[in-house]
């Protein structure tokens, strides 16, 4: 049997969409027999492959790295769904928006309220650098679903990957937080 | 009091001559959106999610602002007040900090409910992400100005109900904000009685009672002896 | 107590004890910032100095109109003009009386400019003194309020501004007659008349000008409107930024009463009117009617929805007229001249003239009074001058933050009502800003609705928090950041706030941007990119 091909992306967010993903348990091994798991973080794949049919992403975009990949993420699937609050909104992960530049939180987190004497992080091309904003994935690529919730239930992650294989329109039932 | 009949979505109904479209659509079990209006304060037609569309009117009207006449025809949920009502909830949620999953109000809250209601699957518009104050100067309750939408029931409660006016808006536009007597930290607002009815006006979590935010949890440890004894003595 | 021939001894005695030669100073706000002050003095010692004291008169008055050649000084017998004056010219001016040597700058009355204007309200600007009462009475003020207190019921008042066509000169272009029976009909134990000198367009003066020119023609206005309507008090709602219109109006008030024009019995009938100055804090928003009422009630400027009127329900929930500056300044016209008169101006549905505020990218800047349905071309090119360097004109901007701009291709619309209306824009309350080639409407749209966001009460959602949204995407596309989908959004917004806003502010807020849309579309698509792009800032 032709199995689709899943991806699940970690942008910036606290793991707990995927933990909600976990949770299904044995349902996982029901999955398995209709999905190839292609690219996830617990997935050993490095770079994000092509001709994927559906991509979760968990997380919003808070660093060049995370813009970057999106881009790759939205190239080269199908379908995109924004899974939780963090990617649909940028949620707990934009918490900093309101306090300003990524400079100045720099600033205050590692200065002001770390070490006085200490210096601002920096190592290009290990550590990403942060934007100034943290933002929903759909302010850069378009997104085809959006699944609220912190995290969305379990359940409400397998209805709509249920109703996604059987080619029905999922039930998006459920808000923030 | 004179009877009116009127439809509503095409459905004919009758209603009280005083009465205003929002009361008569809601005895006649049709639901329109609502925020700034609360049943018991006086309307001011702010939040115009309840706009409606009424046929000889190249305006839309807000129900809760709008009397019932004779042979009224009105419309409540066409594809274009629903994307307009979609909007306005979207522009709230840009407009100020609406963390839900850090939110004293999730689950209940009106504009979260409002959110799935009106269908709004994300926010098209730039987050603003102002940066806002929380007030806990007041012994009982506090202000998260994150997540006040401005609808000026606690204003309206304060003032009509509780007959003291402590809350009152400063500033214009974008920038207004709640305050409580000439802007004193609400804790320092010798008017307010404590008397809790802006706390129960607020749709959202901006007003809320202290020990109810997740950083400021009260804990009464001697309750757990007061437990064990009860179970030992089978109180 | 004040009798017709009262007013006509007064304005013989004024007349009589005129001297031979008049000169007028502009004295109003335009020209005072550019020195007036000190030049109608420096004018006054030239006369003293040249022994003319018995023969030549200074006279400070209101706006003359060409504020752009400000200071202003006019002589009246012969009509010289003369423009940019300074102070130490005077003596020159004086002495060019008997024909000396005067290199001082001089207008031509019979450029267009002046030549094709028609003067009704502001008709005694740049001729009296505001100060004195006398003046206004000698040039007939206050025989309109006699006539129709001695000879005309309120019914026939209101029938005659109905007749004429006038329409609310405050923007909307309400007619007016039919407000005043509205108001008049309206049951209520008491009924107030409030005169709207809010003017908060960026850039407008019509109604500051004619304030501070003639504000008794105001008071009359405003009186005979209460006779009509049946109300004894009248406010007029000025904003604070406007001093000497806020002075001479307390002057005017003052001497009216004094002389029994204003108060009780007034020309020995049974009619009452007092009329207060009400000093606005400056926000756009308190031109709105029901924020002005909310205003002067004490309570913070906000527009509350409407139904119900002011009409029905205003002060204090007492039926209230509330008219523009301008409004009340055609009415002693149209009654001393007749309602046919006045309808015999303009165009089949808005009728009289209009004063525009002509600024920008052109020539000739300045106040005119113009009959309606006078084109723009011909305001623009003949009155206006063209730009001053030449450059060719590419539209103008009527109505301000909440009218649209009007390409050059369409300037033989006429400016009337409705034809403003049907090529996007609105007459509003006279704002005309001339743009040339070189003028970026991306960025004109940007600058109207930053104007609207600040302005913004903040009471209804989609103007408080839709503005914002509006003026971060018009910058966006202005810095050359945007995409299609964000000028999609643009054009979103621009109907939402359109039919969901509370009041008129936000309702009109996205004219300027629908117009240059309209128009000059090209402009917004030449500065979209493919891709969202996200800067990598503050590094
Ligand atoms: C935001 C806003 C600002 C306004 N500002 C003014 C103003 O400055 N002066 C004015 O006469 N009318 C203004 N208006 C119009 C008034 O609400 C009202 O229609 C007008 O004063 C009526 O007078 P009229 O019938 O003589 O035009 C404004 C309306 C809005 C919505
Ligand atoms: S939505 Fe909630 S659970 Fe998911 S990543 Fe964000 S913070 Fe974690
Ligand atoms: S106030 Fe309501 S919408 Fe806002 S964060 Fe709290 S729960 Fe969410
Ligand atoms: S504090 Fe609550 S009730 Fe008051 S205006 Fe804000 S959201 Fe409305
Ligand atoms: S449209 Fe704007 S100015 Fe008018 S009530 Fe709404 S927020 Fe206030
Ligand atoms: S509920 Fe009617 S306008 Fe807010
Ligand atoms: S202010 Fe002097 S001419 Fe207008």
């Amino acid at each position: 049997m032709n199995r689709l091909k899943l991806a699940t992306v970690w942008l910036g967010g606290c793991s707990g969409c995927h933990m909600s993903l976990l949770d299904l348990d044995e349902w996982l091994i029901d999955l398995a027999a209709h999905v190839e798991l292609v690219y996830s973080p617990i997935a050993d794949q490095k770079t994000f492959p092509e001709g994927v049919d559906l991509t979760l992403v968990e997380g919003a975009i808070a660093n060049d790295e995370h813009l970057e990949l999106i881009q790759d993420v939205r190239e080269r699937s199908r379908m995109v769904v924004a899974l939780g609050d963090c990617a649909v909104t940028g949620n707990v992960t934009a918490l900093r928006n309101p306090l300003g530049e990524a400079r100045s939180i720099l600033q205050q987190v590692y200065i002001e309220h770390g070490d006085p004497r200490g210096v601002l992080p920096s190592t290009p091309g290990i550590v990403p650098i942060l934007l100034d904003q943290v933002i929903p994935i759909h302010m850069i690529i378009p997104v085809d679903l959006f699944l609220a919730g912190c995290p969305p239930s379990g359940p409400r992650i397998r209805a709509v990957l249920e109703a996604l294989l059987a080619g029905t329109p999922p039930e998006l039932a459920g808000g923030f937080g | 009091m004179a009877a009116r009949t009127l439809t509503i979505n095409g459905t004919l109904i009758s209603a009280r001559s005083n009465e205003t479209v929002l009361e008569a659509a809601r005895e006649a079990g049709i639901s329109i959106p609502t925020l700034c209006h609360l049943d018991g304060l006086s309307e001011v037609g702010a939040c115009r999610l309840c706009l409606v569309e009424i046929a000889g009117s190249p305006k839309l009207q807000p129900a809760c602002h709008t009397t019932v006449t004779e042979g009224m025809e009105v419309q409540t949920d066409t594809p274009r007040l629903k994307a307009h009502r979609r909007a306005i909830v979207e522009l709230l949620f840009a407009e100020r900090n609406h963390i839900c999953a850090v939110c004293v109000a999730s689950g209940h809250c009106e504009l979260q409910q409002l959110a799935v209601e009106v269908g709004m699957s994300h926010v098209r518009y730039e987050y603003l992400s102002p940066d806002c104050s929380v007030d806990i100067s007041h012994a009982r309750f506090g202000i998260d100005h994150n997540r006040c939408v401005l609808c000026t029931r606690c204003v309206r409660a304060c003032d009509e109900v509780e007959g003291v006016h402590t809350w009152d808006i400063a500033g214009r536009g974008t920038n207004a904000r709640l305050i409580t007597d000439l802007n004193v930290p609400w804790g320092e607002a010798t008017s307010c009685t404590s008397c809790g009815k802006c706390l129960l006006a607020c749709p959202t979590g901006a007003i809320f009672s202290r020990g109810s935010t997740v950083a400021e949890l009260e804990r009464d440890a001697s309750r757990i002896a007061t437990i064990v004894a009860a179970r030992n003595e089978r109180w | 107590m004040m009798e017709f021939q009262d007013l006509q001894i007064m304005a013989e005695q004024e007349r009589t004890r005129r001297k031979a030669i008049r000169i007028h100073c502009c004295t109003s706000s335009g020209c005072q910032a550019s020195g007036a002050l000190e030049l109608f003095h420096q004018l006054q010692a030239a006369v003293e100095a040249a022994g003319q004291n018995e023969r030549v008169d200074i006279i400070g008055v209101g706006c003359m109109g060409f504020c752009g050649q400000g200071p202003m000084v006019s002589v009246e017998a012969d009509g010289v003009l003369f423009e940019h004056v300074r102070p130490e010219q005077a003596p020159e001016i004086i002495a060019s009386l008997d024909g000396g040597p005067c290199n001082v700058k001089q207008g031509d009355h019979a450029h267009p400019f002046f030549a094709r204007q028609m003067h009704i309200v502001r008709r005694n600007g740049g001729v009296i003194d505001p100060e004195r009462i006398e003046e206004y009475i000698a040039v007939g003020g206050y025989q309109a309020l006699y006539h129709v207190l001695h000879e005309m019921s309120p019914a026939e008042v209101i029938d005659a501004i109905t007749r004429s066509g006038l329409r609310g000169r405050g923007g909307a272009g309400y007619p007016t007659g039919l407000k005043w029976a509205t108001v008049a009909k309206s049951p209520g134990e008491r009924k107030f008349v409030i005169c709207n000198g809010d003017e908060g367009d960026p850039g407008a003066f019509m109604d500051r000008s004619i304030l501070e020119s003639d504000p008794h023609l105001i008071l009359e206005g405003m009186s005979i409107a209460a006779y009509a309507v049946g109300a004894d008090q009248g406010y007029l709602y000025v904003r604070g930024e406007y001093p000497l219109a806020i002075a001479r109006l307390q002057k005017a008030i003052a001497q009216a009463r004094k002389h029994d024009l204003l108060g009780s019995q007034i020309f020995d009938t049974s009619f009452n009117f007092r009329v207060d100055i009400r000093v606005g804090a400056g926000a756009f928003v308190c031109g709105e009617e029901t924020a002005l009422i909310a205003s002067i009630e004490g309570r913070r400027g906000q527009p509350r929805p409407r139904p119900p009127y002011p009409a029905e329900h205003g002060l204090w929930g007492y039926p209230t007229l509330i008219n523009n500056v301008e409004t009340f300044g055609n009415i002693a016209p149209i009654i001393t001249n007749g309602a046919d008169w006045y309808a015999g101006i303009g165009t089949e549905r808005s009728k009289g003239t209009k004063v525009f505020a002509l600024t920008g990218k052109v020539r000739n800047t300045g106040l005119i009074e113009v009959p309606m349905g006078m084109t723009i071309r011909e305001i623009v090119e003949e009155l206006g001058g063209g730009t001053p360097d030449g450059t060719p004109v590419k539209g103008v901007q009527t109505g301000g933050p909440s009218g649209g701009c009007i390409p050059e291709a369409l300037f033989d619309t006429p400016v009337d009502y409705e034809s403003l209306a049907e090529v996007g824009s609105i007459m509003g309350s006279g704002g005309m800003v001339v743009m040339d080639a070189t003028t970026n409407m991306v960025e004109i749209a940007r600058f109207y609705m930053e104007f609207c966001m600040d302005e913004s009460c903040g009471k209804c959602i989609p103007c408080r928090t839709g503005t914002v949204q509006m003026y971060r995407l018009l910058s966006k596309i202005s810095a050359g950041q945007a995409t299609a989908a964000d000028l999609a959004t643009l054009e979103q917004l621009c109907h939402l706030l359109r039919e969901t806003s509370l009041c008129g502010l936000g309702q009109s807020a996205p004219n300027p941007v629908q117009s240059t849309l309209r128009y000059f579309r090209e402009e917004y698509e030449r500065l979209l990119r493919k891709r969202v792009t996200i800067n990598l800032t503050s590094r």
